[in-house]
């Protein structure tokens, strides 16, 4: 009876305790990781993959985000978070909050990129049979490249009470993987090779290839043939790939330009600060994610939509004091206001400089704009995709805003004919002004594009200038479609040739092209018919 | 003499400043000891030397832009090939006093494992031919731009932005290593001249005449062209371009003379321009200096050829001493001079001199240039 | 007042403000800071402008050299090449400067090379460059090809079992020459002319998808596949940004970059990139006592916490450095005797050893690895065991295989060829 009793407690404290002991039967292994150099960090990882203890996957984890350090004094393995010049340590496993020593008191535990890879698959090896489905998923592609034999029978029993059909092909996939390598008999091993030329993308090939390199020679010519119908599949796609490729770089030609194409296209300011009016929207959403970083990081994947409004504004708002500040004393001196915008743009780069230094300033990418969409053998950049369909948002919002608003007929107005409209009513003045403002204000926007692809730096500007008065004057000053279509066919074009000409030459042919499609029509792909010509 | 007939009393006086300054730079450089105060040291020979090359560099801009209405913000190309030919003069007179003491090639040329001087290389050991070069070149290249152009009659801005497109597109090209003129580092490491030493201030001094000589002469040169019948229908053509065509002039012959002369004229000041400064790289052809240079003209006063050279050496001046005074914060005060300029001079500092004139002096006083501002 | 005596007035405030600016002079050593502080360049090298007035701060504040006080002479070129030479004439001429500290880019050098010789000045350039080049005047405080692209290339072959490079850089000298070299040594160690990619692009270079997209390609043909980078400056951060969004992952497709160093990755969302490599010679996460003063001093200074350092910052600490050393040893600043005496000075540097100016003009360093890591800093994966002496002329370039650079008297001599005994060119 006694002996029950203290059968009873002991077994109850032991549940009790399970996840303290698991904690500490782990520590000594997670110390291992602090050995100071890589191979014995492995070593240890390994050891923790080993003991099948879910505990160590979080572990895992921390290492693999470099937040391990040893403390100095006594040569244990904590947790450490930056907090300004200091660290601030905490326990591994409780997360309870140790001590903040300075950089010199904990050594962080480096990880190099092979390392990387062994915590990946120990880590897949632990997570394999995770109830959440998107740790699972995690899993079983950190198995497809570990490709390690010794997985097999795990993977095996995750295939066997797998649902989510996703996850189930990734896992059947790293199975055939790794059966395409090592497996027993030829026979497997061709299977498995059908299965991924199935697959028939990139990622497959080039697994095949893997395969090719040292097996049988019948293995080695079913991977090959594999190849080689994933290549002919490809070629295809290849060229669409280029086009759609092409399809980007002109939108964020069209992006660039399309401001320019109201303040110089439609107002005749020749605006060599245009530019500047990009970069100060790239400035804003700059600004608007450092302040959403210090004060509401949870908004961080608003933060473009915020800086959208905000970059129009600002940039409109400068451009509208530079209309009434200098460029209304200018009118129909349209080669003085080169001149002047010139000045303006040296001025707006310096301030910036000034502002915010010469270095480039970092501008984040939300969630939804990362990964890629796969679309047949297309790879579609997710980020390419959005700024694809924003361009394409922001041009078809102007033509509406143009043809449909009150503003934009008196626009239309007082650069038709401005003596008429001023006798209408209109306030030509401020038709002026707000013209210049809303060119501004959408490059601005731009600015927003941008600064996910290019640097965010008071050069970012001059990058673009000259780019977009080739698309305003190729497709026809006055014209918004003509930009819209001067855009697309440049970007296509040089895109095109790069693969066979290279960057440079494919970017010098471009611009002879311009040069030599000037000649045959002197005012660009869609010239403005009637008088307005030879005003 | 046709050259002199059109100088006039401002020409004269542009003329004899010049020569003063051409004499007493090299007099107060190789005669006047160190100490003195008014010793001129190699590094203000270099600039006077670089500003009247940059003052030609604007008389060229301003006898298409002022005189003819060609707005080309693409003239640095012209400048750059010219400065281009010197420098493979210059490089091929290097000879094996090269790093690597390759008797025919260039450095960057064994840098690269060139076997071969490429083609485009003979003929640049000899100077006349070189000088031949840097009016040919330019001008050819002028030309052939300017024969299509004109004939389509692109105007306004239109040609303009495709004369920036011709400059970016030689910049790319002359970028590229594989083109055989030294990439971004460009020809540099000249060692001398004809003979002479280019490190020797007798040699400064004998460009910087030069210089002045070459300033002089294409004044007089553009004096005399604007001033002839030719001249009136240049500007017949900036005033109203479609009316001359319908009195029966072949207004793109014209233009497209004006162009050519112009562009050899660009490419006289690049030649002079690269033995002074010491290097020639394809940041020349940067469509920013070619519109630099037209803001010179604008600064100094567009359509009367003194004050495009005023001008030239008046904002490369303030370039000077504000990078040096106020580096963090010259391009404030560079931007705001161009700002200033087109809304509150309109006509150039000239304008400005011509207003003073007629407001202090004698009313009646003649103008050095036509009182209106010539209508786009 | 008449007019004589205006003129009278004004003459005597002149020569007294002359008086009082020589008077001045007698008692400071001038130090000329030659950095793009606008312009294309100024996006790195305004940084270097701030440490120099940082060192010269620190410098006067122990006491000065040689009892004293150093004055900065800062003048921006630009980033306009031809700009360089004449700014560096008129820190040389006009304000009579001891010493010269800039110039990032190849072509700003090879610019202001001949003012230096010919006025004999004296110049510390700080950046990793191609290398082909010894000056008597000039001192080059960055890495040397040997110094930085070579440790690289060993570490991935070893390390990571690479087997297929992509050569990556932008068009001009020092990625051309460093390609070069990196060629002929990846033929010697058995890599096959098919294994080698090489692509240039040009400067500022935006739009990567076509680049990426093959890299892509080139890495798919089954043997483990590395980019070594030299792309420049302000096309990286596209060039990031492009592999991180078409997912070209670290553990996959490594790049090793040389000029990509703390201050270019704060341009950056660094969280996809983890893993891509950078040699240098020296990296902010440096575990040293030295380089943690050197830090806190450098925030001190700058005023702003979120500010990094970088392997030029080092160069131009270590040149500093030995400049004054050098001073103190020939006691006078006269450039003559300060490049005699500094011939095998040697100075702390940051990476906890130290680094002596070799007789080549070149200086001996460590060689260290990063791993970019998701705060913008690089964890050190590799360091070679000992120095690396900079090596002016490159042992697998046709030209100059036989040439060495020692200044050292009785030689003196830039470019001395070994093979026919004579010290070719201009290097007299």
């Amino acid at each position: 009876m006694r002996l029950f009793c203290a059968c009873a407690v002991l077994l109850l404290s032991l549940t009790a305790l399970g996840n303290a002991r698991a904690d500490e039967d782990l520590r000594p292994l997670v110390d291992a990781l602090g050995g100071g150099n890589f191979r014995e960090t492995a070593g240890a990882v390994a050891d923790l993959a080993a003991t099948g203890n879910p505990a160590a996957a979080p572990v895992l984890e921390l290492l693999r985000a470099g937040d391990l350090y040893t403390r100095r004094s006594d040569g244990v393995v904590v947790r450490g978070a930056r907090a300004g010049r200091d660290i601030a340590l905490s326990d591994v496993f409780t997360g309870e909050e140790l001590e903040t020593v300075g950089r010199r008191e904990a050594r962080q535990i480096r990880v190099n990129n092979s390392l990387r890879r062994d915590i990946d698959a120990a880590l897949g090896q632990l997570t394999l049979l995770s109830p959440d489905p998107r740790v699972r998923a995690g899993a079983a592609q950190a198995m497809f490249n570990a490709r390690d034999s010794a997985a097999l029978p795990l993977l095996e029993e995750a295939i066997a009470r797998e649902e989510e059909p996703e996850i189930m092909e990734r896992l059947i996939l790293a199975r055939a993987a790794i059966q395409a390598l090592h497996g027993e008999s030829d026979s497997v091993r061709l299977e498995a090779i059908d299965e991924i030329a199935q697959r028939g993308d990139r990622e497959a090939s080039a697994l095949l290839a893997t395969v090719a390199r040292d097996a049988p020679p019948a293995v080695t010519e079913a991977a090959e043939a594999g190849i080689a119908a994933i290549e002919r599949r490809l070629a295809l796609w290849n060229m669409a790939q280029n086009v759609v490729f092409g399809l980007s770089l002109g939108s964020v030609l069209l992006l660039a330009a399309i401001g320019l194409a109201i303040t110089f296209g439609v107002m005749g300011v020749i605006n060599m600060a245009h530019g500047e009016m990009v970069m100060l929207g790239a400035y804003t959403t700059f600004v608007v994610q450092e302040i959403i970083r210090t004060s509401a990081p949870w908004l961080f994947d608003w933060s473009l939509l915020i800086a959208l409004p905000l970059a129009f504004l600002v940039a409109g708002a400068v451009g509208v004091a530079i209309e009434r500040g200098v460029i209304r004393f200018l009118y129909g001196r349209p080669l003085e206001t080169l001149l002047a915008t010139w000045g303006l743009s040296l001025i707006l780069q310096q301030a910036v400089r000034t502002i915010f230094g010469p270095t480039n300033r970092q501008v984040g990418t939300p969630d939804w704009m990362t990964g890629s969409i796969e679309l047949g053998g297309l790879s579609l950049a997710m980020n390419r995709v959005v700024i694809i369909l924003f361009a394409l948002a922001v041009f078809a919002a102007l033509i509406v805003f143009l043809r449909r608003s009150r503003f934009g007929l008196h626009m239309r107005a007082v650069t038709q004919n401005r003596a008429m409209a001023s006798s209408m009513g209109i306030r030509t003045n401020w038709v002026d002004a707000l013209t210049f403002g809303l060119g501004s204000g959408i490059a601005g926007i731009a600015g927003v594009a941008l600064s996910q692809i290019d640097n965010v730096s008071p050069n970012l500007g001059q990058a673009y200038i000259i780019d977009s008065f080739m698309v305003v004057v190729f497709g026809g000053v006055g014209n918004l479609w003509g930009t819209l279509v001067g855009a697309m066919t440049l970007g296509v074009a040089n895109k095109l040739m790069e693969p066979w000409a290279g960057a440079v030459l494919a970017k010098i042919f471009v611009l002879v092209f311009i040069i030599l499609f000037i000649q045959k029509r002197p005012r660009g792909l869609f010239a403005l018919k009637g008088r307005a010509v030879d005003a | 003499m046709w050259l002199t007939r059109h100088i006039g009393p401002a020409g004269w006086t542009f003329l004899f400043v010049l020569a003063v300054v051409a004499t007493a730079v090299p007099y107060a450089n190789q005669l006047l000891p160190p100490d003195h105060p008014w010793h001129a040291s190699s590094y203000v020979v270099g600039l006077l030397g670089k500003y009247l090359t940059f003052a030609l560099l604007a008389l060229s801009v301003d006898l298409i832009w002022g005189y003819c209405g060609i707005l080309s913000l693409g003239h640095g190309a012209f400048f750059a090939l010219g400065g281009y030919a010197m420098g493979m003069y210059l490089m091929r007179q290097i000879g094996d006093r090269g790093v690597y003491a390759d008797p025919l090639l260039p450095d960057f040329m064994v840098f690269l494992n060139w076997q071969e001087l490429p083609w485009y290389w003979y003929g640049f050991d000899s100077f006349l031919f070189a000088m031949l070069m840097v009016m040919l070149v330019p001008g050819l290249l002028a030309f052939l731009f300017g024969w299509f152009a004109f004939r389509s009659r692109v105007t306004g801005v239109y040609l303009s932005i495709i004369t920036q497109a011709m400059t970016y597109a030689l910049m790319l090209a002359f970028f590229r290593n594989d083109m055989g003129f030294g990439g971004n580092n460009g020809l540099t490491d000249f060692k001398d001249i004809l003979g002479f030493d280019l490190q020797s201030d007798a040699t400064r001094c004998a460009l910087f005449v030069a210089s002045a000589a070459a300033l002089g002469l294409g004044f007089m040169l553009a004096r005399a062209v604007t001033g002839s019948t030719f001249g009136k229908v240049l500007v017949a053509i900036r005033d109203a371009e479609s009316r001359t065509r319908f009195l029966g002039y072949r207004v793109d012959h014209y233009k497209l003379a004006a162009f050519t002369l112009s562009a050899m004229m660009a490419g006289v000041a690049g030649a002079l321009y690269v033995p002074q400064v010491g290097i020639i790289n394809p940041g020349e052809f940067a469509p920013a200096n070619s519109i630099e240079i037209v803001v010179w003209v604008a600064v100094g006063g567009r359509g009367t050829l003194i004050g495009a050279a005023l001008g030239a050496v008046v904002v490369n001046y303030a370039k000077t001493v504000f990078t040096g005074t106020f580096p963090e914060y010259w391009l404030f005060f560079l931007g705001g001079l161009f700002v200033f300029v087109t809304l509150f001079m309109p006509r150039g500092i000239l304008g400005v001199a011509d207003d003073l004139r007629r407001r202090f002096r004698r009313p009646s006083a003649p103008s050095a240039r036509p009182a209106d501002q010539p209508a786009e | 007042m008449n007019r004589p005596a205006i003129l009278a007035a004004a003459t005597g405030l002149l020569m007294a403000s002359t008086a009082l600016h020589s008077a001045y002079a007698q008692e400071t050593i001038k130090v000329g800071i030659l950095h793009s502080l606008s312009g294309t360049m100024a996006i790195s090298e305004t940084t270097l402008k701030d440490v120099m007035l940082m060192l010269i701060e620190q410098q006067n504040e122990e006491g000065g050299v040689l009892g004293m006080q150093l004055e900065p002479v800062v003048v921006d070129p630009a980033s306009d090449w031809p700009l360089f030479a004449e700014k560096a004439r008129e820190l040389i001429e006009v304000e009579g400067v001891a010493a010269t500290f800039g110039t990032w880019t190849s072509v700003s050098r090879k610019s202001v090379l001949p003012v230096f010789e010919e006025l004999n000045g004296l110049l510390f350039y700080p950046v990793q460059y191609e290398g082909e080049e010894s000056s008597r005047n000039v001192f080059y405080t960055g890495a040397a090809p040997n110094q930085q692209a070579i440790p690289a290339v060993d570490y991935l072959m070893e390390v990571e079992g690479v087997e297929r490079w992509v050569l990556e850089g932008t068009d001009y000298v020092y990625p051309r020459t460093t390609n070069k070299i990196l060629e002929a040594y990846l033929k010697s160690h058995g890599v096959a002319d098919e294994d080698i990619s090489i692509n240039y692009t040009p400067f500022g270079h935006a739009d990567w998808q076509t680049r990426v997209s093959f890299i892509k390609d080139f890495g798919a043909e089954g043997k483990k596949t590395a980019v070594v980078s030299t792309i420049n400056g302000d096309a990286n951060v596209p060039f990031y940004k492009e592999l991180a969004a078409q997912g070209v992952a670290a553990s996959d497709i490594p790049v090793v970059a040389f000029s990509v160093g703390e201050e270019e990755l704060a341009g950056l969302d660094t969280a996809p990139l983890v893993g891509h490599l950078a040699a240098w010679n020296y990296f902010m996460s440096v575990d040293t006592d030295a380089n943690y003063d050197f830090i806190d001093t450098w925030l001190e200074f700058i005023g702003d916490e979120e500010r990094v350092t970088n392997d030029p910052m080092e160069a131009h600490y270590i040149g500093f450095n030995m400049w004054v050393k050098a001073v103190e040893k020939a006691g006078t600043t006269d450039p003559d005797a300060v490049i005699d005496a500094i011939i095998g000075v040697s100075v702390p540097n940051l990476s906890g050893g130290y680094s002596a100016m070799m007789p080549n003009h070149h200086i001996t360093k460590p060689v260290l690895i990063g791993e970019i890591q998701d705060d913008g800093q690089f964890a050190i994966v590799y360091e070679t065991p000992g120095l690396v002496v900079g090596d002016a002329w490159s042992d697998y370039l046709e030209g100059s295989k036989d040439l060495i650079a020692d200044w050292r008297a009785p030689m003196s001599c830039g470019n001395f060829n070994v093979a026919t005994g004579t010290c070719g060119g201009s290097g007299s």
